[in-house]
């Protein structure tokens, strides 16, 4: 194995594409290195990435929104208390990823690169509208977060292409997302069933949202008739029996030592109505 | 297969080594440097044995290269006692007989040290979550949060 510390993506990009065998790009290193030492991944180069200038940064753009570095931690995302403002749902998912000190390496890049289902920060940069920039040895592009997994352990990118940041919308006014997710004890712990609310309100009418669900998939999944069951209301009882409805019929969920078909499916829709209440609160401004 | 040499600081002072790229820092400490303190339980992240900071940060050093530490600096459970005193949540430790086997205490002391910079009165449920990464099978955690708050207290007296 060899290992490189490149001081740009062109050169991460230049390795990789050059390379004969196996390539994995390092940033946090929680997946890569598990698999590594497990034997399940035996890469031939490893691409250390955090060395690329700006990776560990998080910057609001002039529209707004933000860019997150692809190298930027559990730890960093949730010491930043104005992202934490803007997108408390997508740093709560990525908070609950593994322990504290898998907090301190791991990041939303890696999370979402290890095309888990279970991931528990993709349904909340899904329901975000998030995007990503990729760089390869065709150039450049932007892809939404939810074109990146393809099926368990895989994704969309390119042999070579690797990401380098994370873009979040700018929240505007009167919007808030959460996300819940269920596992049978509190902590260190990978999501039974996951689910991301990203909502916004105009009064106390909703009039976007947006709602993901996390492992009851071959990917995590963008649910368009659950947010759609959501505009137009204030958050009513038949409307929340409405979300519930359209959540549990988007689950195609498997059986495993975590959870049965059934119980994913009916998880599903709690957490759907749970998630949601808590993004309408945290819309309206207040405490949730 | 080539071997890099790192310069890192360990503990406050300079250390090098050569390392092969898939060699973890928990290896390097344990196997180069002779700093056993820090233990190898599970080798994937989840029980925090191998707990150290890098530039300040709690990671599990299973988890970590050796050739990432190049230019930063590594505190293990070897750098706690200062001048032959044990740090106080070393000797909380030893008072409320927070340890059986003994090891995962390496780990979990850095964890709480870690802990205590950044929060000197945590509660006994930011303890827990806070060294939910720490696996003991010994204990049953209790007396390990009753330590951490006991030293809390006392290095908040002392301050």
């Amino acid at each position: 194995m060899r290992y490189h510390a490149v001081g740009s993506f062109d050169e991460a990009v230049r390795i990789s594409a050059s390379a004969t065998g196996i390539t994995r790009f390092l940033a946090g290193g929680t997946d890569v290195l598990v698999q590594l030492r497990a034997g399940t991944v035996q890469p031939d180069d490893i691409i250390d990435i955090k060395h690329v200038p700006g990776v560990k940064d998080i910057t609001r753009r002039k529209d707004g929104g933000w860019d997150i570095g692809a190298a930027v931690s559990g730890v960093e995302l949730g010491a930043h208390a104005e992202l934490c403002r803007d997108w408390p749902g997508v740093v709560e998912g990525m908070r609950l990823v593994g322990s504290t000190q898998v907090q301190g390496r791991a990041t939303l890049t890696g999370n979402l690169c290890n095309g888990s289902p279970a991931a528990d920060s993709v349904p909340g940069l899904m329901a975000a509208g998030a995007t990503v920039s990729v760089t390869g040895p065709d150039g450049a592009r932007v892809m939404a977060v939810a074109d990146i997994p393809k099926s368990p352990g895989k994704t969309n990118l390119k042999p070579g292409e690797v990401i380098t940041r994370v873009h979040l919308p700018p929240r505007g006014a009167n919007g808030g997302d959460a996300y819940l997710r269920f596992i049978p004890r509190t902590e260190m712990d990978i999501a039974v069933v996951g689910c991301a609310v990203n909502l916004r309100v105009d009064g106390d009418t909703i009039i976007e949202a947006m709602v993901s669900l996390g492992a009851v998939a071959p990917t995590v999944v963008l649910v368009p008739a659950a947010g759609a069951a959501l505009v137009g209301s204030t958050l009513d009882d038949a409307t929340l029996d409405a979300l519930v409805t359209a959540a549990r019929a988007a689950c195609r969920p498997i059986s495993d030592r975590r959870g049965t078909v059934e119980f994913r499916i009916e998880v599903a829709g709690v957490l759907a109505r749970r998630a949601a209440s808590i993004a309408y609160a945290r819309a309206k401004g207040e405490t949730a | 297969m080539s071997r890099i040499h790192i310069t890192t600081t360990v503990n406050g002072e300079a250390a090098e080594f050569l390392t092969e790229p898939r060699e973890t820092l928990l290896d390097v400490l344990r196997n180069q440097l002779g700093l056993t303190g820090s233990k190898e339980g599970c080798g994937t992240g989840d029980c925090g044995a191998c707990s150290v900071l890098l530039d300040g940060v709690l990671v599990s050093s299973c988890l970590v290269l050796g050739v990432e530490a190049q230019g930063k600096t590594v505190e293990t459970i070897e750098g706690m006692a200062t001048d032959g005193a044990l740090h106080p949540l070393q000797r909380k430790f030893i008072e409320h007989a927070a340890l059986q086997c003994g090891f995962c205490t390496p780990g979990i002391l850095v964890a709480a040290k870690a802990l205590l910079a950044q929060n000197d009165n945590p509660t006994e449920t930011e303890i827990r979550y806070w060294l939910a990464g720490n696996l003991c099978r010994c204990t049953g955690y209790d007396k390990i949060v009753r330590a951490v708050q006991d030293a809390a207290a006392e290095m908040r007296g002392a301050a």
